[in-house]
Order: C-alpha cells, then sequence, then structure tokens
C-alpha cells in the first residue's frame, strides 16, 4: 500500500512504550488529532507494576515508602531529573488519567495514593512499587499480613518456581508454602511454555475448571493463593473472581520474567482504548525522516516503501526510549539520537559507560544518558536552547534519570508525557 | 585436620597439571591434583584455543616453531575429539613488511612447517571477509582446539586410573624435611577446611602463579607476566584461523570455535596476578587492528571479552614482551637444595603435552619409575565430562535425542533439563558444591547473545524445583553468575549487545531488584 496524500494531524507521538502510549492518550483526551508511530515497545516486556519513585540516592539503596518525598529527594539532588520538571499536581492529574483509562478497558489498578506497596517478586525478593494491577493486589495484602499462603508454580513454566520464592522467603514468611501442580492438559508436553499461552488457554473454562480442582486439593489450610501472573489474557478479573469463589480464597498473581502476561494485557489495553478514541496507529513502522517544511510544520516519513506514508504534524513527542527502544543508539564511540540526532548527554568516552560491576550500587552512568530538556520538555541543542519550538521528548530518552535502579520507569514515562501534551497545547 | 597421602602432588589444573596428571598416571604413578579455582581459570582458559601449526614463530623463536608442528600433528591423531582442524590462512595487506612476507616462506621450509602460497582470487574465494587490499596470503596447518574439553578429558583419564582432584583447594604451605619437602599445607577456600597432604614429589604447574608458589619454599623464580585479551564474536567470521602475516603482534589472530570467533591477543606487562581483565583500549586496539585484514570485524557484534596471564620466563627486564621465548622452562629444585620438588612453568597450549612429558619424565627418575611415557601413543577416551563445552555440541545432541527430549533451560546454546543433571551430578561426585557459576563452567550455559539473561533465572528455578538450591542461595548464585558474565561483558558493550544488556539489566534491576 502506498500513501502519497499526507496525512495531517496536530501531534505525531513516536513511539509505542508506556511514554508513547500515555503520550497519545493525554493528547487524544485533549482534542489533539494524533497519530503513533513505532515498533511495539518495551512495554510487552512490562511487568505490569507501574513504578512512581522507589530508590534515592541509588547508591545508598535508600527505599522510600513515601514516593511524594522520594521526587522531592531526587529533584532536590539531581536538578535534571525529569520530575524537577513537574509539579505534584501535574504527576498526581497524570497517573488519575491513565489508572481511570486502563480501568475503563477493564485493567483495574490498585495503590495507596500517597505510598509505595511492596510486593513479591519471582526471585523471592519484595520489590517497592506505586500501582499494582488489581489482580496482584492480594498479594500486596497477603505480604503484609503475613497470611498463611500456598504458592503455586506450573510445571513447565520455566522462568518461575514456587519453591524457590517460598525458600527465599522463608525468613520473614514462615507461613508461605510451595507447590508445582501440572498446568491442565500438558502432561504430555515435554516444553517450557511462556506465559502468554498459559493465559490464553486460561480464558476456556474447561482449563479453568481443572486448575481450580487441582488448587483445592492444594489449599489446605492456605487463607491466600499466589500463582503466576497468567490468570487469563482477556478477563483475568473474571477469571479471579471465578476462581476465588470456587476455591474459597482470595487468588493473586505474581509478576514473572518476560514473556509478561500483564505488559501484553497492558499494551492491548492501550491499543484498543487509543484506536477507539481516535488515535491513528502505524504499528510496527519507524519514523524513517523528519524534516521541516514550514516554520510550524514537521514532515515525517513514515516506513518504508512500498508501505510508506507522509505525516503532516503541527508538533512531536519523541518517546522513542533509551537503547533498547532504540532511541538512543551507540557505536564503539558515541551515544546518538536515532531520529533527529538531537544532542545526547552521555559520559565523555566509553570507558566511562559502566561500572565494574554489574549491579554496583551506583549504577552505570550510560544508563543516565539522554537527552536534555527545558520545563516544556523541548530538546535542547548545545547553547541550552530548545531546538524547535515544537518538538518535546517523553519518557526513558530523557537523561539524568536511571529508571531501573531508581525505580521511576512508569511514573517519568506517563508525567513526562504528561508534560509534554500539555506543554504543547500551551504552545499552540 | 584430616591427613592424605599421594606420590605425586600437582598444583595447577590448567593444561599442563591435567595433562601431566595424566601422562603419571598412565605410567602408573598415583597423584593428587589441587587447583585452587577451576579447571583452565588462568592462561589455559584464558587463550585462543589455537593449535598452532608453528609458523607463527618461525621468525623469532624456531625452537618453539618446531615443538609445535609436531606437538600439533600429535594432537590431531591423539585427540581427535578436541579439534576443529580448520587449516590457517597467513595474510599480509598493503604496509605490512615486504622483508617478512618474503622470508616467511623460507623460513618456515628451513624448520619443516608446510605452507602453501596461494593467490589473491583463491584466497577470497576460500576466505571472502579479508580485505581488498590483501598482498600475500599462504596457507597453513594451524586449527581450533577446545582447551576446556582438553583439560576435562586429561583430567577425566587420570582420576579413572585413581587419580584425585581437589579443586579450589590451594597451597598454602609446605611443611620441610632435610633438602625435601615432607608434607603440603592446602586450604579448601569453599569450607574452610585445613589439610596436610604427605607426599613423595611436587610439581609446581601453577602457571603464572609458579613463583607465588617456590616462594613458599623460599626459592625465587623470574617470571613476567603478560596480560593478552580476547575478543568472541556473536558469530562466526571466518571459515580458517587466519593470522596476520607479520612479525608477532597486537590484535594478529582470528580463531574459529565452532560457532564464533575468537580475536586477539595483547600483551600488556602486569604486576598483579588478581583480578586481571580486558580492558577498553585493548578492546579497541584488537578491532581496529584485526579489522585491517577483516574489514567486517570493525562492525561486527561481540558477546565477550576475556584475559589470560602468559608467564614468561626471562632473566632481562627490557625489551617487547613478544620477544620473549613463549618455550617452556623445567626447574628441577634439586639444584636450591630441594630434591622432591620441581617446577614446570612458560610454553604454550598446543605444547602442552610435551612439557607434561618432560615434567613426568623427571618426576620418575627421581621416583625411581621406569615405565615410558605413554601419551606420544595413547589416544584419549572420549570422556563425556568435557563435552558440554563445545559449541553447538549441545544443540546436535539434542536434535539427535529428540524422541526423549527434556525442555530447553537455556535457548542460545540448547542446553535442556538433562544436561544440567548430568553437570550437576558429575559437579557432586567431584564434591563441589552445585552452583550456577560451576555449571556454566562445565557448559556453555550463559555463553550465547543473551549473557546469562535467560538461563540465569531459569537454570535457578530449575535447580530451586530439583531440591538443589535451598533458603536464600539462589540469590547470591544469580549474582556470582552475573559477576563472572559482566567480566566479559563491560567492554564490548555497544550496539546491539548494548541494547541487549539493557534488557538483561531491566530484568535483573528493573523488576527483581538484585541489586537492592
Amino acid at each position: 500500500m502506498s500513501n502519497s496524500d499526507p496525512l495531517k494531524c496536530d501531534l505525531l507521538v513516536i513511539g509505542r512504550g508506556m511514554a508513547g502510549m500515555a503520550s497519545a492518550l493525554f493528547a487524544v483526551n485533549r482534542g489533539l488529532s494524533t497519530v503513533q508511530v513505532g515498533m511495539t515497545g518495551e512495554i510487552v516486556f512490562a511487568s505490569g507494576l507501574l513504578d512512581l519513585m522507589g530508590v534515592h540516592p541509588i547508591e545508598e539503596k535508600k527505599v522510600w515508602q513515601d514516593p511524594w518525598a522520594a521526587i522531592d529527594s531526587v529533584v532536590g539532588d539531581l536538578p535534571g531529573h525529569p520530575y524537577a520538571h513537574l509539579t505534584q499536581d501535574d504527576i498526581r492529574a497524570s497517573f488519575d488519567e491513565v489508572l481511570s483509562f486502563l480501568e475503563k478497558e477493564g485493567l483495574t489498578y490498585c495503590r495507596e495514593e500517597n505510598y509505595n506497596s511492596r510486593m513479591i517478586n519471582p526471585l523471592g525478593k519484595t520489590k517497592t512499587t506505586y500501582c499494582v494491577p488489581g489482580s496482584m493486589w492480594g498479594g500486596v495484602k497477603a505480604l503484609q499480613k503475613k497470611s498463611p499462603c500456598l504458592i503455586a508454580g506450573f510445571r513447565g513454566l520455566g522462568d518461575f518456581s514456587a519453591r524457590q520464592i517460598v525458600e527465599t522467603l522463608q525468613h520473614q514468611w514462615s507461613d508461605l508454602r510451595a507447590a508445582q501442580i501440572p498446568f491442565p492438559d500438558t502432561d504430555h508436553v515435554n516444553e517450557l511454555f511462556t506465559g502468554d499461552i498459559l493465559a490464553q488457554s486460561l480464558e476456556l473454562s474447561i482449563n479453568r475448571k481443572k486448575l481450580i480442582e487441582s488448587l483445592r486439593k492444594h489449599r489446605e489450610d492456605a487463607e491466600v493463593i499466589g500463582l503466576p501472573a497468567v490468570l487469563g489474557m482477556h478477563h483475568v478479573g473474571e477469571i479471579i473472581s471465578e476462581m476465588e469463589e470456587e476455591i474459597g480464597v482470595p487468588v493473586f498473581e505474581i509478576p514473572t520474567p518476560p514473556v509478561s502476561v500483564p505488559g501484553l494485557r497492558l499494551n492491548d489495553a492501550f491499543v484498543r482504548g487509543l484506536s477507539a478514541k481516535g488515535v491513528k496507529h502505524f504499528p510496527q513502522s519507524q519514523v524513517v525522516k523528519v524534516h521541516r517544511e514550514k516554520a510550524e510544520e514537521f514532515v515525517a516519513i513514515i516506513g518504508h516503501k512500498p508501505a510508506q506514508h507522509t505525516i503532516l504534524t503541527k508538533g512531536i513527542i519523541l518517546a522513542s526510549g533509551r537503547f533498547w527502544g532504540r532511541g538512543l543508539y551507540a557505536d564503539r564511540h558515541r551515544i546518538r539520537e536515532t531520529i533527529f540526532d538531537l544532542p545526547v548527554y552521555q559520559p565523555e568516552n566509553r570507558d566511562k559507560w559502566h561500572a565494574d560491576d554489574l549491579l554496583d550500587p551506583g549504577g552505570h552512568p550510560v544508563n543516565q544518558a539522554g537527552v536534555e530538556t527545558d520545563h516544556l520538555f523541548r530538546p535542547l541543542d548545545s547553547s541550552g536552547k530548545p531546538l524547535f519550538r515544537t518538538l518535546f521528548a517523553a519518557g526513558s530518552i530523557l537523561a539524568h534519570q536511571d529508571w531501573m535502579r531508581m525505580k521511576c520507569g512508569s511514573g517519568v514515562a506517563i508525567t513526562s508525557a504528561y508534560g509534554a501534551v500539555k506543554a504543547s497545547l500551551q504552545l499552540e | 585436620m584430616s591427613d592424605l597421602e599421594t606420590q605425586v602432588l600437582i598444583i595447577g589444573g590448567g593444561a599442563t597439571g591435567t595433562g601431566l596428571a595424566r601422562d603419571l598416571a598412565l605410567r602408573g604413578v598415583q597423584c593428587i591434583l589441587v587447583e585452587m579455582e577451576d579447571i583452565n581459570a588462568g592462561a589455559s582458559g584464558g587463550n585462543h584455543g589455537l593449535l598452532h601449526s608453528g609458523a607463527r614463530y618461525v621468525s623469532n623463536d624456531p625452537i618453539s616453531a618446531q615443538e609445535c608442528r609436531l606437538e600439533a600433528n600429535l594432537l590431531r591423531q591423539l585427540a581427535p575429539e578436541c579439534i576443529e582442524d580448520t587449516g590457517g590462512l597467513f595474510v599480509a595487506v598493503e604496509g605490512d613488511d615486504e622483508n617478512y612476507i618474503a622470508d616467511f616462506p623460507l623460513l618456515c621450509s628451513k624448520y619443516g612447517i608446510p605452507v602453501q602460497e596461494i593467490s589473491r582470487d583463491e584466497a577470497f574465494e576460500r576466505e571472502p571477509g579479508i580485505s581488498e587490499k590483501l598482498i600475500a596470503a599462504y596457507l597453513t596447518e594451524d586449527g581450533a582446539i577446545d582447551p576446556f574439553k582438553l583439560s576435562l578429558e586429561n583430567l577425566a583419564q587420570a582420576q579413572s586410573l585413581g587419580s584425585t582432584f581437589l579443586q579450589h583447594v590451594k597451597v598454602i604451605g609446605f611443611e620441610m624435611g632435610k633438602n625435601r619437602i615432607e608434607a603440603v599445607h592446602v586450604l579448601n577456600a569453599e569450607s574452610g577446611q585445613e589439610r596436610l597432604i604427605k607426599i613423595d614429589q611436587v610439581v609446581n604447574a601453577s602457571g603464572a602463579w609458579a613463583a607465588e608458589i617456590a616462594a613458599l619454599a623460599n626459592i625465587p623464580i623470574n617470571i613476567l607476566y603478560s596480560k593478552g585479551s580476547l575478543l568472541v564474536s556473536a558469530y562466526r567470521l571466518s571459515q580458517r584461523v587466519i593470522n596476520r602475516l607479520r612479525p608477532p603482534s597486537d590484535g594478529d589472530i582470528l580463531v574459529p570455535g565452532g560457532t564464533v570467533s575468537i580475536l586477539g591477543t595483547t600483551s600488556v606487562r602486569v604486576d598483579l596476578l588478581d583480578d586481571v581483565r580486558p580492558t577498553i583500549p585493548e578492546v579497541d586496539l584488537i578491532v581496529d587492528e584485526l579489522g585491517e585484514v577483516v574489514p567486517g570485524l570493525r562492525e561486527a557484534r561481540y558477546v565477550r571479552a576475556y584475559s589470560g596471564v602468559r608467564p614468561l620466563i626471562q632473566s632481562q627486564e627490557a625489551g617487547d614482551d613478544r620477544a620473549v621465548s613463549r618455550g617452556f622452562a623445567v626447574f628441577d629444585h634439586t639444584h636450591d637444595g630441594l630434591e622432591n620438588f620441581t617446577t614446570i612453568t612458560g610454553g604454550k597450549l598446543t605444547t602442552y603435552r610435551l612439557m607434561a612429558e618432560k615434567v613426568a619424565d623427571l618426576v620418575c627418575e627421581k621416583l625411581g619409575v621406569s615405565s615410558p611415557c605413554l601419551t606420544l601413543t595413547e589416544p584419549f577416551p572420549s570422556a563425556k565430562k568435557g563435552k558440554w563445552t563445545e559449541p553447538g555440541l549441545s544443540s546436535r545432541v539434542w536434535l539427535k535425542e529428540h524422541a526423549s527430549r527434556k525442555p530447553i533451560l537455556c535457548e542460545c546454546e540448547m542446553i535442556p533439563e538433562n544436561v544440567i543433571d548430568d553437570i550437576v551430578g558429575n559437579i557432586r561426585k567431584e564434591n563441589i558444591t552445585p552452583s550456577l557459576k560451576a555449571v556454566a563452567a562445565r557448559s556453555r550455559m550463559g555463553k550465547g547473545l543473551c549473557q546469562g539473561t535467560v538461563c540465569g533465572t531459569r537454570v535457578t528455578s530449575y535447580l530451586y524445583e530439583q531440591g538443589i538450591f535451598h533458603s536464600d542461595q539462589g540469590l547470591a548464585n544469580i549474582k556470582e553468575f552475573l559477576d563472572e558474565r559482566w567480566k566479559g561483558e563491560r567492554t564490548i558493550l555497544w550496539g546491539e549487545q548494548l541494547i541487549q544488556t539493557g534488557f538483561k539489566e531491566a530484568l535483573y534491576c528493573g523488576l527483581l531488584d538484585l541489586e537492592l
């Protein structure tokens, strides 16, 4: 398919990760005609937990119970951190808007508004996070109360061992028990499954019946049951309710390493909901080139011939990610921004990119690399002025934040998207 | 403190130590081999895996050149399962020393090393990746050898003949008698247990650590430490071993190893043996230098870099380490007043068997044992233990055994559950606590593109489910395993491999909080 008529829009969002999805949502909710382009983002790898701000300073491994105090602290110490460009009201409003959108799309999220929560992860560690999928909230409660709990894993789901979680957590949660059960109708299969296959198969009630039967047998004195996050792809809420009713105790999901079903659910919810709101998607296609024809307009070439499109847009939000999303690319000598060749804040040479230890408490300087912006999230040129009046950046491409160590990935994505969209309206 | 007794105590589980254990065992001499870390933890593991034809040394070290030729031919016959007989190609490009190029075939013929000049066209046909700037090309008989498999096979045969292997056991002192060592104090680094081993003979085969061991007996040995670093590419980049046709220098050699290629080396003088790691300038030097011969190497993807320390025996302090002989030395410490203590050091992987033979001859003479050396004629029994280190083997076996297949735990290297079971069983037989690091050292686990990202969690989960890991051991195991991978990754992280690492950190730090 070739399309020679340029498509006109108010805002082009480049990127399909959390920041891209959130940007498109905020834009379309505010009446901007919005086009979204990019390869499937890291969102499908997401655990489903939405971090806001958990650890600072990272070298002290200081974990914060109060994310708002943590944000004040990080902004005080690192004035370049993306949160420095946002007010607390903006941050709260952006989360409210995303959570209410996801709720309408069937993905309920739970949180203590003013506090972080703790959730168990597949290594048996307890992770500090902000918003927890409704399907996992029972796990937060059970961990708090140390309720008698059964963790069940499935034979064949290779990245998840109930026994590992139980053995590792035992010292702080004595009433924890593990069981490994066969997944319904898989006795003959001698392969590892990925979570998405199990989740699809639990959409069928006959498979759920068998699983419920098996869990009833293993329940014993457990007052709550934890399972890997594979309890359905599209109807997780209903499926968990049904299981709880039939088994008689609360059931919760535990995040898994990728393939992560909660990440796929998030992606589905955004794709579905944004399309319904009228966001025009060009999935699995990349921006080949962007140039400016008039002062207030960008021309973006999307995809390769014959499926190439031209888009005329008033503004752009660059949410193309860091290395993994390919928003940044590094050769042996330096780090580049891949679409506009924007200036990239980075350590002076490769020797300074990484610390000597992978788990160095201070993290790796390369993970603070990225695009620096003004308070309106506009990338800056080398003299510190915005490069373009209506080019914005959001998400992990932003410099001065190590989301993996600070536990602020979703938070930076959602809030900077909010800031960028708000700024684009302000400048209109 | 429990006591052990043996005829010969061998210190060092590298190619020489394990080769010596086999040689002595075949002569009916019982030994204990102690290794402070793991098999091939030193230079025996930190090298190219190159079976030298000898051609590289014709100009500056003809003795090594001829030893390499003879030994390589022997190993081809006796240990074919450890060797991929790729053949070699020596190439010169514009700007390389023309006198050296002209002398090369003459010197090779003088020392009996087969070479055959080929045309540019034929060179490009055999190795399409070589530079357009090619000016001379010679076929040689270089090949690839798997040093881990070699040492594990040597060890397996020695053990089957009654010798004992003690791993993670460090020599901490000698019990001196009159003109001899009576016993050796050793410390198990894992259990903290000390033991005293009564011995007839001690052989110090600890490679770069030889001077430290000799110092425990108050004997000075002058050894230079030359660090060499190497890179592993994500894919195999040539069919043959490619050597730069010039006087031995940095970044000269590209060796295929199964599904990957190994590029090297450098030569950097170091003073300490602790924490020897490749550096970014070394990595860049190797890529730039070899990129002149095979330009695609500049764009290639790399998965690891690693270093080994060559022990060079040398009296003079000045000069280029490349000019120091790569030959080996046997020190009979009778001359230092200890009649039952011998040190063997220096040398090359290709000549390890010869080194073991020489020292075994000396030890047997001292013991009054007259059996002849059998490693000259006795082929290796293909021991099972070494086999999972061979690139591509587990996938071939998995395909063959498809009928009874088990789930795959390491997808990059196709390692199924039953291979992990097999390795854990062997580790337990060696009286070692099973750990991820130990499993990785005995297999291809974590050596593929993802460098342990997926198999790190998966094998840990599996070992918990099998009841092998308990309590929170998994956390320390994953950290140790990832640390070991990281040593090799840190210097090669750009392009695609940097993206890969981003995934690893997002998983282990972003989701799993392993750093906290």
